[in-house]
């Protein structure tokens, strides 16, 4: 299938009439652009109105060097990419931190304003007239003037990038990147600095339409602002969003299909109207309105749902290297002086308690007791006003969860925080995160096979685990809510936990997947993982913790085996309002 | 700097400012209430004064059977509704009858222009945006982008590529800390603090104002209390609408008018939006007197650079929220 593509691209340019060679090459110039919107807008979720203007910005760079300095174009091309580059890295800086509609709104701001530079900065740009009379690219002292030739480069350059950017996407980051999109404070509790990933991929996109701005002008040998415009913009992202704009295959979808829908409505509809004007804008706006109105998500993803799908073989082999460092001898965890108020509320206050090596810990108490608020401190969402965390022998108060999931504390979610649109091995794999350590540059090269492949197999053993592994390859979003917890425990076994902190896994659920979950919680304790539990299902607790932690008004009551504890006056007191 | 042309640039800045407050409100408005950012504002915005350019010259517009044409399609689409389709087709029937009164009463033209226009908001959000309830912003968006290439398209169709000159609804000059300033510019800046006096009162005090409201900040927690969602956004795209055609028969008598001068107005309006977060209307007035404040003054300082330095007002605002927003924060 994908040969025979190849075969078909390199037949192309020799069997197609001169517009459509054009055209070809336009489609490759725009499917550059629209497969970073894939991976900033679809996968990531940020949009960028901007793509335009990184496009102009390594094109322009490219010409000038030509024209002022007279250096080849294959010099203007890692130029003009150093340069975006920057441009990406420092726009990227201002926003990623933020969340919602800032990125979008940066990028409009940056767009606009570019475009007028390089409109109004006459004596560098030339104006609006543009700078013509650009050399063409040179391969080996052939110069790729003719649309055929060029057709090789340009999608020669599109599918090398195509396939970074797969690989990229199909590697830890890529998962992590997705992960980010619908759940930050889930990624951040596998490792992932979010703010960083989105910085990467805005630049990644960047980079992509860069390549595409510095084809365009040395394919028409000219450039003047026009094509770096806000309108050509929105162009790309129309592209992506018509195609599928979180599906692969869509980017090539959508950009091949709009760059010849736009060329073939200027030709057809003078044709059928008999007069030219704004009318195949006309068309065009309502085709758009049109194809959203049947396929919202776009058209891949309206396709996809109508291919057969197959189901590849459960991965194999050797996992992951499990953790070499000894645990201490000392209690695992310790807690001192816990202190977190919201505002005139005191949550938790003065909490101390220590988690032993090899135990189960259940930490309960009735409603507002501050149990959230302690697992959230002790998990890094939340910060405290006073005291101390210390696990294993360092201190990590007010450290972020990506920093010490890879001390091994790995936590679960209450409301399971997993991601619909991935398969439960991808979603498990998110776990193996802080234990692979390929870079972005790694990944998108193909070097991260080997450690790939042992993630995978590592997530399967966990899915194994729980029991989960013939689910292996659905979407997360078809598992019932007992098989969304055990997935959440397979996510948290995969990172190779030391300490596992359990968010009422038992809530919601029923009788006999109780069971279920507090024989495998037993099961991970025998094979040497400790557990803290926070629940107030107290059958579960008292029947699996070997000691328990009692809270009520954010303070310690009582502490002590299950037995002693039922029998204890002041959790009586706490529970039944009195009763003792 | 010379007081007078001080005087003048802020007088200019303060009108313009003026008008984009009051799309900003509008677009503020649609997005809170909808998720939709409206691209083609800025066309709605100039088709009111084109309308009646168009009616003093003896025409009947386009926009008179387009907006009467998108009444009876949304009367169709509504057809089992119990009353609603017949008021429909009675607004479409009245929206061509008021073509026919501004033709022969040429002082009731801008009225009529606010009156054909202001269908449009409502019907465009019955016939594109309903029918895809909860569609991502980014859908909503491209949505908008295709409906802005429409009627840019259409604006060209029913009114040409020239410039059209309005009469001033106030003439002559009058004398502001003795500064000469066109009545109508007066006119425009206190129609404006009318209307957003109004808004508030209307957000306020109102039941339906509290409603809009509620269905801005809590679409499931507002269905629940039994105020239709749908409902809320056509009130928000018709108040928008309403809103936009006002500013745009005001301000026109000022600057002229022409089928392309839209977008442009919208995205500056859209700027002031951002200001404001998207959020907050106060805001979104002050941010819209600033992008017309400081427009007047770096036209005059740096002509060519005038739209890229309103532009670049979003990067320090952009920046001062990144550096005061945190890293992390859990999203429940």
């Amino acid at each position: 299938m994908i040969a025979l593509a190849l075969v078909l691209l390199l037949a192309l340019p020799w069997v197609l009439p001169p517009f459509y060679q054009t055209l070809f090459v336009f489609y490759a110039i725009a499917a550059l652009v629209v497969l970073g919107l894939y991976l900033l807008t679809g996968l990531a979720g940020l949009t960028s109105f901007g793509q335009a203007a990184f496009m102009g910005v390594a094109g322009y760079t490219s010409a000038l060097l030509a024209l002022r300095v007279g250096v080849s174009p294959w010099v203007g091309l890692f130029a003009g990419l150093a340069v975006t580059f920057v441009f990406a890295l420092l726009l990227g800086l201002l926003t990623v931190r933020l969340k919602g509609h800032y990125l979008p709104l940066a990028t409009i701001a940056w767009q606009v304003a570019l475009y007028i530079v390089m409109g109004s900065w006459v004596a560098l740009t030339g104006g609006r007239t543009g700078l013509s009379d650009l050399p063409a690219v040179a391969v080996f002292g052939l110069e790729l003037r003719d649309p055929r030739y060029f057709h090789y480069l340009a999608w020669g350059l599109l599918l090398l990038y195509a396939l970074a950017l797969y690989r990229l996407v199909h590697s830890r980051h890529g998962r992590m990147i997705r992960a980010l999109r619908g759940d930050a404070v889930a990624a951040a509790s596998f490792g992932a600095r979010p703010p960083e990933l989105k910085l990467w991929t805005f630049v990644i996109a960047a980079l992509g339409a860069g390549i595409a701005g510095w084809l365009y002008v040395h394919f028409v040998r000219f450039v003047n602002p026009s094509p770096f415009s806000l309108e050509a913009s929105i162009f790309y992202l129309i592209m992506a969003v018509v195609g599928g704009v979180g599906s692969f295959p869509g980017a090539f979808l959508g950009a091949g299909l709009l760059t010849g829908l736009e060329q073939w409505l200027k030709d057809l509809v003078p044709l059928v109207l008999g007069k030219s004007g704004n009318y195949e804008v006309i068309a065009y706006g309502l085709i758009l309105v049109g194809i959203l109105h049947l396929a919202p998500r776009g058209l891949w993803p309206w396709v996809e749902a109508r291919l057969p799908r197959r189901t590849p073989p459960p991965p194999e082999g050797e996992g992951l290297a499990p953790r070499a460092e000894p645990l201490p001898e000392g209690p695992l965890l310790v807690v001192e002086d816990l202190t977190k108020s919201f505002g005139g509320l005191l949550a938790v206050n003065g909490l101390s308690f220590a988690v032993r090596r090899g135990e189960i810990l259940g930490l309960i108490g009735p409603n507002g007791a501050g149990k959230s608020t302690t697992f959230n401190l002790l998990a890094g969402v939340l910060r405290p006003d006073r005291g101390r965390i210390v696990f294993r022998e360092r201190e990590i108060t007010g450290r972020y969860p990506f920093e010490t999931v890879r001390l091994g504390l790995v936590r679960t979610f209450q409301h399971p925080h997993l991601f619909p649109e991935m398969t439960v091995l991808e979603n498990a794999m998110l776990g193996t995160y802080p234990r692979t350590h390929a870079p972005m540059l790694a990944s998108m090269l193909g070097l991260d096979a080997n450690e790939e492949r042992r993630a995978a197999a590592e997530a399967y053993r966990a899915l194994v685990r729980v029991g989960l592994a013939e689910k292996a390859f659905l979407k997360a979003g078809a598992l019932s809510l007992g098989e969304q917890r055990k997935l959440e425990v397979a996510r948290a076994l995969a990172a190779d936990p030391v300490l596992l902190l359990l968010d009422e896994p038992a809530a919601g659920l029923r009788a006999g997947e109780k069971r279920a979950l507090a024989e495998l919680i037993r099961r991970l304790r025998e094979e040497g993982i400790t557990v803290l539990l926070v629940d107030h299902d107290m059958e579960l607790v008292m029947h699996l913790v070997d000691r328990v932690v009692v809270m009520h008004y954010g303070e310690k009551i009582a502490e002590g085996p299950p037995e002693a504890v039922q029998r204890d006056p002041a959790v009586l007191e706490a529970y039944l309002g009195g009763a003792a | 700097m010379d007081p007078l042309i001080f005087g003048f640039l802020l007088s200019d800045g303060l009108i313009s400012g003026a008008l984009y407050a009051l799309v900003a409100l509008a677009l503020v408005l649609v997005f809170a209430v909808t998720r939709v950012i409206l691209i083609p504002m800025g066309e709605w915005v100039v088709f009111a004064p084109l309308t009646q350019a168009v009616l003093l010259e003896g025409r009947l517009p386009g926009t008179v059977w387009l907006s009467a044409g998108l009444l009876l399609v949304w009367a169709v689409l509504d057809r089992r509704r119990g009353r609603t389709p017949l008021l429909l087709a009675l607004a479409a029937a009245l929206v061509v009858a008021a073509g026919y009164l501004g033709l022969a009463v040429p002082a009731l033209a801008p009225l009529v222009a606010i009156l054909v226009v202001l269908p449009l908001g409502p019907a465009n959000f019955r016939l594109f945006f309903e029918p895809l309830p909860g569609a991502t912003v980014l859908v909503y968006l491209i949505l908008a982008v295709g409906l802005h290439f429409v009627y840019k398209g259409l604006g060209l169709a029913f009114f040409g590529p020239e410039q059209f000159g309005l009469p001033a609804l106030l003439p002559g000059e009058a004398s502001v800390f003795g500064l000469p300033v066109p009545r109508q510019g007066v006119l425009m800046v206190v129609a404006a603090g009318a209307l957003m006096a109004a808004l508030y009162l209307f957000f306020a005090r109102s039941l339906f104002g509290k409603a809009l409201r509620a269905a801005a900040v809590n679409r499931i927690g507002a269905r629940l209390s039994g105020i239709s969602v749908r409902e809320a956004g056509r009130v928000a795209f018709l108040l928008a609408t309403g809103i936009g055609a006002l500013a745009g028969v005001l301000v026109a008598p000022l600057s002229n008018a022409s089928y392309e001068m839209g977008f442009l107005l919208g995205l500056k309006g859209f700027v002031a939006a951002i200001v404001a977060g998207l959020s907050s209307y106060p805001l979104a007035v002050a941010g819209g007197v600033l992008v017309g404040v400081l427009e007047s003054f770096s036209s005059f300082f740096a002509s060519a650079y005038k739209e890229a330095i309103v532009f670049a007002l979003l990067l320090p605002v952009l920046a001062w929220r990144s550096v005061s927003s945190l890293a992390l924060e859990e999203e429940e």
